[in-house]
């Protein structure tokens, strides 16, 4: 594959001290040997539940983390190897987006300033050029050219979302990195910032990485995506596919547990036993076991690797495809859930 | 059978910049015994103040300016303050959504557990240590006899969840008001807190109040949904009904823009509401949801909509279901 971003084995370990003199521990393995690839253009998510390592692991790629080991190239250029400065040169042509729009703008700058600033960083539009340039960010991301005047305080959450958004375009990025861009704001205004996010996506040719727990927003707008759990890839593939036909019993289990907006559900609902346990101290073999339905003996001794199972879907588990989706859930041939009783305008 | 909780006109207000600004206007719902509730909305609706107003916590400033709250036949609002304070926690338990800044850091679990046993029920320590055992037993944290002496931080978010519930079952409430439960919870855990929830309803009789910003929450769990837009009951209904027949353009707005996992809607054409949800103190006139609505008509903008019924059990305040809306608009 011709790949803009390629990640191998990328593993970041915080060290865990405890007592009076901090002394390390143990290790915490956020980030546990991910390769992952991603074709410039295409929409890609990380799933995961809180603790499963996709924001570390977003992070580690843009080096707002320094990764323990493993090597990140865009472009062919290893990040992890260059100096400071050539990095924050770098920069420009990845930006990410964060899930909290009132933390990452600053509150004492208008608009105009937030956006101006990363063009001047990048020394990239001229001074007396910015201005239409500020103007310009603000109408791709739906705001009025009256905004540019205004502090982020002024605006609602959604509005400040689109800021952000804006300021990431600023520079041109070829890579975005959204990380829960729609998890703060509320539910009647998510599918405008999810709309923006995808129209931007296929206008601009960006190539995207989301990092999102809510399901049913990955499905929305990504093309492929990859499940984290316990810091490790356990499943990698086309987003529709692997929805449809999950084939790691954690993905079936997540897919499982999300609520639909239907009374008359009658999905057999998987619900695992306990909570992910602590990545500090990971279950030997596959991270899963200790909460999987159909674990067996091998697998509490036996790490799986990534296996290819269909073209581009690959899946770290010894019994892939054991456990299936409840029968009613099971997509029909249109690729729908066949549940079909829910009447929804 | 008498209705377990009626809340009739229930109207509260806060001062903002010196006026009486109300967040909640003249709501009215009823819960029965046994019966799961959903009151969905979206942030600054007034969904939360509502509950809170049930067992009188309605946080400084604000206060309850009108209505009527009563608890099988008894009147709560003008209830003096002690005889209030043994309704909360013994006939009306509660749980709060972020489990971890509602639980005490300092006491043991099974001490909170224990304490509404003690001050309510004058259990002696051990035998509301013992009764503490038996509650996290009941919301299946595992090992319940070690759990007891443990402190909120060893617990994992979802336990800390069920302690909570635990807690407020613990003098036998006939009603549970549950504000956002699982919101804070990962999709996996949500799942089992709220599996516990149903089966306690089964084993308890237990009736909840169920505070959400997640319809499909409220689609699994409810029996009845109650809709809250800008401090009003917007619609209210079964939950069979609601889903296949929302009737206010913001249900049916708030349904469409959901997208639903397994039915992903064309590229970037996920159905939008425009703008934003009003601020408490500058509403729009008339209804307030006209100004985004898709069917506005010319009436909107002038009067308030009755709740019109469309159903035993179905009603919805807007224009387009008023019988004699052809004179009108």
């Amino acid at each position: 594959m011709n790949s803009i971003l390629s990640i191998r084995e990328l593993t970041k370990s915080f060290p865990v001290r405890r007592g009076v003199f901090r002394r390390t521990v143990g290790h915490v393995r956020a980030v546990d040997s991910v390769d992952l690839d991603l074709a410039p253009g295409e929409s890609f998510a990380l799933v995961g539940e809180s603790g499963s390592g996709k924001t570390t692991l977003a992070r580690c790629v843009v080096r707002l983390i320094e990764p323990t080991s493993g090597s990140v190239e865009f472009r062919g250029e290893n990040l992890l190897e260059l100096s400071a400065e050539v990095l924050r040169r770098r920069r420009r042509h990845f930006q990410i987006i964060f899930q909290d729009p009132y933390g990452s703008l600053n509150p004492r700058m208008r608009v105009e300033r937030i956006l101006a600033e990363p063009l001047e960083v990048h020394d990239l539009v001229p001074a007396s050029g910015r201005k239409r340039r500020v103007h310009e960010l603000l109408d791709t991301v739906g705001l009025s050219a009256e905004a540019a005047g205004r502090y982020p305080h002024e605006f609602s959450g959604g509005q400040r979302q689109r800021v952000g958004i804006a300021r990431a375009l600023a520079t041109e990025p070829e890579l975005l990195i959204a990380d829960e861009p729609v998890s703060a704001l509320d539910v009647s205004v998510r599918a405008q910032i999810i709309n923006l996010l995808a129209e931007l996506q296929q206008r601009l040719g960006l190539t995207m990485m989301l990092i999102a727990h809510d399901l049913a927003v990955v499905e929305q707008i990504t093309d492929r995506c990859g499940v984290l759990y316990l810091g490790r890839l356990v499943e990698l593939g086309p987003t529709r596919g692997l929805f449809e036909r999950p084939q790691h019993p954690y993905t079936v289990s997540l897919l499982s547990a999300v609520p639909l907006p239907d009374p008359h559900r009658t999905t057999e609902r998987i619900v695992l036993s306990g909570e992910p346990p602590s990545p500090s101290d990971p279950p030997g073999g596959c991270a899963f076991h200790p909460r999987c339905p159909i674990a067996r003996e091998r697998c509490s001794s036996d790490r799986p690797a990534l296996t290819e199972v269909a073209p581009g879907h690959r899946v770290a588990c010894h019994f892939a495809g054991e456990l299936q989706l409840g029968q009613n859930a099971s997509p029909d041939a249109s690729g729908t859930f066949s549940s079909s009783d829910r009447s929804i305008q | 059978m008498p209705r377990l909780l009626t809340v009739d006109g229930l109207t509260i207000s806060f001062p903002i910049d010196g006026k009486d600004v109300p967040v909640v206007r003249e709501v009215s719902f009823a819960v029965d015994r046994g019966e799961f509730v959903g009151l969905v909305g979206e942030s600054g609706c007034g969904k939360s103040v509502s509950a809170l107003a049930v067992l009188r916590l309605v946080p400084e400033p604000g206060r309850i300016a009108g209505g009527s709250i009563r608890l099988d036949d008894q009147e709560l609002l003008t209830l003096p303050g002690d005889a209030m304070r043994r309704v909360r926690g013994a006939r009306i338990g509660m749980v709060f959504q972020e489990p971890m800044t509602s639980l005490n850091p300092v006491f043991t679990i099974g001490f909170q557990i224990g304490e509404s046993l003690r001050v309510h029920q004058k259990l002696s320590r051990r035998a509301a240590r013992e009764a503490a055992i038996g509650l996290l037993d009941r919301v299946a944290i595992p090992s319940p006899g070690q759990r007891v002496d443990d402190y909120p931080h060893q617990l994992s978010g979802g336990q800390r969840q069920r302690a909570m519930i635990a807690m407020a079952l613990a003098c036998g409430p006939d009603l549970l008001i549950a504000d956002e439960p699982t919101t804070a919870l990962d999709v996996t855990v949500q799942a089992q807190i709220l599996e516990l929830l149903d089966r306690l309803r089964d084993e308890l009789g237990l009736a909840v109040l169920l505070i959400t910003h997640d319809l499909a929450v409220v689609a699994e769990t409810c029996d009845r949904a109650l809709v809250m837009y800008a401090g009003r009951i917007v619609e209210e209904s079964s939950v069979e009904r609601l889903f296949e027949a929302p009737s206010h353009p913001y249900t049916r707005g708030l349904l469409g823009a959901v997208p639903l996992l397994g039915r992903p809607a064309p590229r970037g054409g996920l159905p939008t509401i425009p703008g934003r949800v009003p601020d408490a103190a500058s509403l729009p006139e008339g209804c307030a949801f006209h100004p985004r609505c898709a069917e506005v008509m010319e009436i909107c903008s002038r009067e308030l909509p009755a709740a019109y019924a469309l159903g035993s059990d179905h009603r919805a305040s807007c224009f387009l279901h008023a019988p004699d809306q052809g004179d009108r608009s």
